[in-house]
């Protein structure tokens, strides 16, 4: 097992070693870089596998010549659970990403897949780590690789801008963590994460410091409202193999953070709970608000993700609370739907940054009002898409559903059976919930049907066809695995039993009972087949009636064309200007008209995010213009510098006479 | 033995006032080179003769003594200039702040918690003291040869504070900060021209131009 595991972190490792010194060859590293990552899912999902179906787990300790540190390797069943997303997206993406950079000139290509390489080989190393340096280390690597895969395309100006937001985003993250771990070890006298046992004595109030320290830095990296901002900027800049890899499988790893956290820390009061299902449905809330104004695809697909990491951190916190009050049934629905959300999330996030990766790369624009008419141009890419956003929002058959129902299940139990007011928070919950499930059925409504349907409003979308194979198999499979879970649940559920009991830490209830709960396998072959009947009757009368071609009414213009119909801008315009607050809102600027008489008139639409330009924007400003006081120091002169160094030599000395007490 | 040894260590702390004191540059890379030179001796008086001693002093002769002082002396005949005018503070309260800095350095010396401080004798305060006069003038004098004369009498005070650990101190150390400060002497004679050429000054004040 432990041999598996290493060969799963080596492949990469190596592989990006290789892909270096033939950066050169474009084709040559995208194909190391598919076969490392392929050769290493092998042995990396089995691994995962056989922890998740209750296997001992894996521990390894090697020496490290740093001082305090040690390469211990703990994997567990939380461990595997996240991992199995890593070795699921890592190859799809390599695949997909050498087709889908082959056009890309003048580029040393082999430089990006060595970053990208490794980092799949430190997101593996993250979640093994079972020692705060090395950890740490992980992470840092992680941060860095991540921001130059984002800094691909870094003559653009946007990208750069995108890929600093990123770098100091992650960099305050490390930097809270530090704190984090620092504390920790020094409490617990060890760096060794299996000796964490011992901050379960913890007084309460260091406890909830530790928690908050954790919630924040790892919040950064798991995209959680308000600590999301670098996510909207980032994904859009990234390629959109990369966009995928980091917002399926890299935000996860933010997710895993905090639930070591709690399971090291005493048993959580409530009020923690709630503060991170909060924190969660405002993250829905917001994610989904600004999702449905955006232009451009990807950025939409990126607040998409701030909603579905708020429904995660929802159920995680439902769970939380639910512990802590004692209801261990609920605390398992919830924590179930949250973590198989996660799962699902990593298969249809990854696969609608994927499928849209394929317009961008078709069109050459991610601004979905240069789109549309794809269906007839990309009918495999379209259809994919169509997949992916009936499964992101939560319809059955498909996975979404099953884990939403989860959580929506343990709300409304928790809300029942809890005494009156501690249920109240947990049926607030469900209709926020169902807000937000409305909402992305509006935004995904809008995305697929102005950047597929419809008729082409640009000539890069009227010339457009469809890529090689190899741009449409990853997403392919990555749907298929989405059917499969939203048509068989039960197995997967099963798969989930270890990981909720670690996070439960009671095995009151037999895992088994979920099924019972949730009444899931007893209804879906009859929906299932409700639904080939009604696609049945709706062929039979499209061949009795077939469709009839005619132009679209024009609203009495002369000459209708297509940049006359709806776009992504009119589309969105009854939730902006009713359903969003004032704050939320897009700027849109335009003339009125003043005459009777037609004339020019424009209108322009921007949305920016508004925790990012109007709350952090404002505070770093600040903070700028303070440190700008400390700029004195800077004196430019050498001798004055040399004075700085003269003085602390002196300081030092003193010190120490004063530590070592003299001679 | 120890006699001779604080003798060279006293008129190394005398060679500090003096280049402390003088404005002539020349008369500052002579007597910087003459400090090289005695400190050269230091580690086959304290260790007696041995092929690592003599190794230690024999390369620090010829670089302290010898290559570097000349490659200096080469690069001011090369920018032409003798003295050092006005310093950021006068002579005389530079002096005053050395024989402060080396009084500090025998009351610090005192109070360090030493193994052998019976063996040690002169040479810790001596080795303070050099380093701290070398921190003067490279906080106090403008032109860029002077400074490369403080970076040397850092590099003695070390090189006495060396002598004291010679035998733990592993030949490759200081053949290492040796090459370290000879890359240093080149690459500030480089500059030197440069700035020389540049801005006809070689008056490190220039520099702040380069701030940010």
């Amino acid at each position: 097992m432990a041999e598996l595991w290493l060969l799963s972190l080596l492949l990469p490792v190596f592989g990006a070693l290789l892909v270096l010194p033939l950066c050169r060859y474009a084709t040559l590293s995208a194909g190391i870089a598919a076969v490392t990552t392929v050769l290493a899912a092998i042995p990396g999902v089995y691994v995962a596998m056989s922890l998740l179906n209750g296997q001992p787990p894996i521990s390894i300790a090697y020496a490290w010549s740093l001082p305090g540190g040690a390469l211990q390797i703990d994997v567990d069943a939380v461990s595997a659970f996240f991992l199995l997303p890593v070795f699921i997206l890592s190859p799809l993406c390599a695949i997909y990403g050498g087709a889908y950079l082959h056009q890309v000139k003048g580029k040393l290509l082999g430089v990006h897949w060595a970053f990208f390489l490794l980092l799949v080989a430190s997101m593996v190393l993250v979640l093994s780590a079972g020692q705060v340096f090395l950890f740490l280390v992980a992470w840092e690597l992680m941060s860095l690789t991540s921001f130059f895969l984002v800094a691909f395309d870094h003559q653009n100006k946007e990208v750069k801008q995108a890929a600093w937001v990123y770098l100091v985003a992650s960099h305050l993250g490390v930097t809270l963590l530090l704190g984090f771990f620092l504390y920790s070890s020094q409490w617990s006298g060890s760096l060794f994460f299996s000796d964490f046992e011992a901050l379960r004595a913890i007084p309460q109030h260091q406890a909830t410091g530790l928690f908050l320290l954790a919630v924040a830095g790892f919040g950064i990296k798991a995209g959680l409202f308000p600590f999301h901002v670098w996510l909207p900027e980032a994904h859009p800049a990234a390629p959109s193999h990369v966009s995928a890899l980091m917002s399926a499988v890299m935000v996860n790893l933010g997710i895993y953070g905090i639930l070591r956290t709690v399971t090291w820390l005493p048993q959580a009061p409530a009020w923690w709970g709630l503060l991170l299902a909060g924190f969660g449905i405002a993250g829905a809330l917001y994610g989904i608000a600004l999702a449905a104004v955006q232009q451009d695809i990807k950025r939409c697909l990126a607040y998409s993700t701030v909603e579905n990491v708020g429904i995660i951190f929802v159920g995680l916190g439902v769970g939380i609370y639910a512990v802590a009050a004692g209801f261990s049934a609920v605390a398992l629905l919830a924590f179930a739907g949250a973590l198989l959300h996660l799962w699902n999330h990593s298969l249809f996030k990854g696969m609608l940054f994927l499928g849209a990766g394929n317009l961008v790369h078709a069109t050459a624009t991610r601004n979905m009002n240069q789109l549309g008419g794809l269906m007839k141009r990309l009918p495999a890419t379209s259809m994919l898409l169509i997949g992916g956003s009936v499964a992101i929002t939560a319809l059955p058959p498909f996975n979404g559903f099953i884990s939403e129902w989860l959580i929506y299940l343990g709300l409304l139990h928790g809300g029942l059976e809890m005494p009156r007011a501690m249920g109240l928070p947990l049926l607030l919950l469900v209709s926020l919930l169902a807000l937000v499930g409305a909402m992305a059925i509006l935004v995904f409504v809008r995305l697929v049907g102005i950047s597929v349907l419809g008729n082409p409003r640009s000539a890069a979308a009227a010339s457009a066809h469809e890529g090689s194979i190899l741009l449409l198999a990853p997403p392919a499979i990555l749907l298929a695995g989405c059917v499969l879970i939203g048509l068989n649940p039960l197995p997967v559920l099963d798969l989930l039993r270890a990981p909720v009991v670690l996070l439960i830490k009671t095995e009151l209830l037999p895992m088994l009972t979920l099924t019972a709960f949730t009444g899931l396998g007893r209804g879906v072959w009859l929906l299932l087949a409700l639904i080939a009947g009604m696609a049945l009757l709706f062929f039979v009368q499209r061949h009795r009636h077939p469709a009839v071609v005619a132009a679209t009414w024009g609203c009495g213009f002369a000459l209708p064309n297509n940049r006359m119909s709806y776009n992504a801008t009119a589309f969105s315009e009854l939730a902006h200007n009713h359903l969003l607050p004032r704050t939320l809102r897009p700027e849109v600027v335009t003339a009125p008209v003043t005459t009777f008489f037609p004339q020019a008139v424009q209108l322009s639409q921007q949305s920016s995010d508004p925790v990012l330009n109007r709350l952090l924007q404002l505070f770093f400003t600040r903070i700028a213009n303070l440190c700008q006081r400390l700029r004195w120091f800077q004196q430019g002169r050498l001798p004055i510098y040399l004075l700085y160094i003269f003085l602390t030599c002196i300081g030092l000395m003193v010190w120490s006479l004063r530590v070592f007490g003299g001679g | 033995m120890t006699d001779i040894n604080s003798i060279i260590l006293l008129v190394v702390i005398l060679l500090n006032f003096f280049i402390l004191g003088s404005a002539r540059l020349v008369a500052c890379i002579r007597a910087v080179a003459l400090q090289g030179a005695l400190l050269a001796l230091l580690p086959v008086i304290v260790h007696g003769f041995s092929l690592h001693s003599l190794g230690l002093a024999g390369g620090a002769f010829l670089f302290k003594g010898g290559l570097i002082p000349w490659l200096l002396l080469r690069a001011i005949r090369e920018v032409r200039i003798r003295r050092e005018v006005e310093p950021l503070i006068s002579l005389v309260a530079t002096l005053f702040l050395g024989a402060m800095a080396t009084v500090a350095a025998f009351l610090f010396a005192d109070q360090l918690p030493l193994i052998h401080a019976s063996q040690a004798g002169v040479l810790v305060p001596a080795s303070l003291a050099t380093m701290l006069a070398g921190f003067l003038l490279l906080m106090t004098r403008r032109k860029a040869i002077t400074q490369v004369v403080g970076y040397l009498m850092l590099e003695n005070g070390i090189f006495i504070f060396g002598v004291l650990l010679s035998t733990a101190m592993p030949l490759v150390v200081e053949a290492a900060i040796l090459l370290d400060l000879l890359v240093a002497v080149f690459v500030m004679g480089i500059v030197l021209n440069h700035v020389n050429r540049e801005f006809s000054s070689i008056n490190i004040e220039r520099l702040s131009a380069l701030k940010e």
